[in-house]
């Protein structure tokens, strides 16, 4: 019998369908290589087998009873622990929230659970998302499966982890500076950052709430395209939720898979590519560069001269946000409460033993960068800067998307890094977001694709950015080149990933 | 050399309230200079005549129908709670000795 833990989410939908398999067999099967692989990759920090087995009994009645189901029912998916889930622990990856049960479902956990996705668990990320190797977590980092030394990149290195290790043929990430595509070049997988609003933020616990955005965390373009079509679209509850309907994105997969892609423009961003990044890395972006060109298109160069300070705008709003947004972890109403240890004991000194205690290193200097930031008589000098570098990388992109029907880059500048190598130098880990981060000051959707093993042998990702609302095209432009790269490879990239366990 | 003080992060500290130890005190005065260097890149070009964008797509006045819900039952939203009682959060003394 075919493994199905090695089907694409589209490949075991079609499964389920036909009935050679039932959704209990497929979640067993997933439940059990979880078992066998996640002592070494660690993806998971809470797996819910009975609750998964539970959907997964309920979408087998159903389908027996003839019911017309969504086209992913019965297909496990992994969701990342910052996205709350009722019933079941959301840590955020923090000591101040351990133990936690949320007494509500994020509307995208609504969502799977309406269309009958078994929910295999919670997966493991840096804490509160910040980070990008999951090194920041409180529980332990997660492990790349290419090579169980190195980082799995972050903040969802759990979600593209247990995904690269088919422990999920589906995961939730969310992506504030490329917590998705970042994760997803290190280890071989496809990670979609929607355009901000595009997926409803209700139930993430926020980290910069004018940068985040969840979304899908899979192996191929398709299931990408799949996954974003059920979690997107306008939610009441999210303010900042986009009122209109998503544009049709699996079509554009499929018609993408085609191969034909002339008439299309594709934009490199000269400021995206050269010094820092890996020769390895570059190469397998060229080639696959030849490979859209040969689909049709036709490759220009764009200059985007403000990107250079995006890292610098990104630094001061990302932290001024998180300041904020933690807030609310006070150890008053939910999560830990600690006591100080000497003196009275009255609820602001409680607050800040909780505070000094539940929170780890990386956050405690986030929020206190971001207070200081924030704080009488610096507002404007810094936040407000930053924010006009934002109109300044905007306006890059309106003139790049004039020249250019999608702009493209490497995801990441190197492969994969040693676990620890640069876990006491914050700013070299921030370089590997170098190339993610415009896209999440401007709120344009971006993916990552696995473009090839660079030099050392690990996975390397192509990015590829559309403007505002037109989703679409990454989805068009990503499985098109799937479809050629893997035509080259003779099979998917995750076929050459060493046998784990 | 840092540009920020040890009093200066103990306040800023204070004003986060979280409780730090010397140590961390000491480590969090050089990190911060990060913050120094990036405000000094960013006013390269953030020159007054560049508005400021707080948000990627700008929407105003967003509304919803005004449609009464049920609120989450309290023996939920309280079962996670640190410390409850008759139906409240309860939470240690919040003003000073009178």
């Amino acid at each position: 019998m075919t493994d199905l833990t090695r089907l694409s989410a589209c490949q075991l939908s079609e499964t389920l369908a036909s009935g050679e398999a039932s959704s209990v067999e497929a979640t067993r099967a997933h439940l059990d290589r979880i078992a066998a692989v996640d002592g070494d990759v660690h993806a998971f920090l809470h797996v819910s087998a009975d609750d998964a087995l539970a959907t997964a009994a309920d979408v087998d009645a159903r389908r027996a009873n003839g019911e017309v189901l969504h086209p992913l029912a019965g297909v496990p998916i992994a969701v990342k622990d910052v996205v709350v889930t009722k019933g079941m622990p959301s840590t955020a990856g923090s000591k101040i929230l351990e133990g936690w049960i949320p007494p509500y479902d994020a509307t995208l956990v609504e969502r799977l659970r309406a269309a009958g996705l078994p929910i295999l668990g919670k997966t493991n990320m840096d804490e509160f998302a910040m980070g990008s190797s999951t090194e920041h977590s409180a529980y332990g980092n997660s492990h790349n499966p290419w090579d169980l030394e190195r980082i799995p990149g972050g903040s969802g290195g759990g979600s593209a982890a247990a995904v690269a290790a088919f422990e999920a043929p589906l995961a939730i990430g969310t992506d504030t500076g490329g917590s998705i595509r970042q994760p997803g070049a290190v280890t071989g997988t496809v990670g979609v950052k929607p355009t901000y609003g595009g997926v409803s933020r209700y139930g993430l616990i926020a980290l910069a709430s004018s940068l985040d955005q969840a979304g899908p965390v899979t192996r191929t373009v398709l299931d990408s395209a799949l996954l974003h079509e059920l979690i997107g679209g306008h939610d009441p509850r999210d303010s900042t939720s986009i009122p209109e309907p998503l544009p049709p994105l699996v079509e554009a997969a499929r018609q993408g898979a085609l191969g034909d892609l002339s008439g299309l423009r594709v934009g490199v961003v000269t400021q995206l590519q050269g010094e820092g990044y890996q020769p390895g890395v570059l190469a397998r972006f060229h080639e696959s560069l030849e490979l859209l060109t040969k689909a049709g298109a036709e490759v220009v160069e764009v200059s985007c001269p403000h990107f250079e300070y995006a890292l610098a705008a990104y630094y001061l709003i990302l932290p001024a946000e998180a300041s904020s947004n933690l807030a609310k972890f006070d150890g008053m109403r939910f999560g830990l409460r600690v006591e100080p240890e000497d003196g009275p004991v009255t609820a602001e000194r409680v607050m800040a033993a909780t505070r000094g205690a539940g929170f780890g290193d990386e956050v405690k200097r986030r929020i206190i960068l971001g207070t200081y930031a924030l704080s009488a008589g610096y507002y404007d000098a810094y936040y407000g800067s930053a924010q006009k570098v934002r109109t300044l990388i905007q306006r890059d992109f309106a003139d790049a998307f004039a020249q250019a029907d999608v702009l493209v880059s490497p995801t990441a500048p190197t492969t994969a890094f040693k676990l620890g190598e640069k876990l006491d130098d914050p700013l070299a880990m921030y370089l590997n977001d170098v190339a993610t981060i415009p896209a999440n000051l401007a709120g344009v959707p971006g993916i990552s694709v696995p473009s090839g093993l660079s030099d050392d042998g690990l996975p390397a990702g192509f990015q590829i950015l559309a403007p505002a609302k037109a989703d679409d095209r990454l989805y068009r432009v990503g499985a098109a080149l799937e479809a050629a790269l893997e035509s080259t490879w003779g099979g998917p990239l995750l076929d050459r990933a060493p046998t784990l366990g | 050399m840092s540009t920020i003080s040890r009093d200066e992060v103990a306040r800023v500290a204070a004003l986060a309230r979280i409780d730090l130890r010397p140590e961390e005190v000491d480590r969090l005065a050089g990190e911060l200079d990060v913050i120094v260097e990036s405000i000094a890149r960013v006013s390269e070009v953030a020159t007054p005549d560049v508005p400021a964008t707080s948000h990627p797509l700008p929407m105003t006045n967003v509304f919803r129908e005004d449609v009464p819900v049920p609120a989450l039952p309290v023996a939920d939203v309280l079962a996670s709670a640190p410390d409850a009682q008759d139906g409240r959060f309860a939470v240690p003394q919040i003003l000073g000795e009178e």
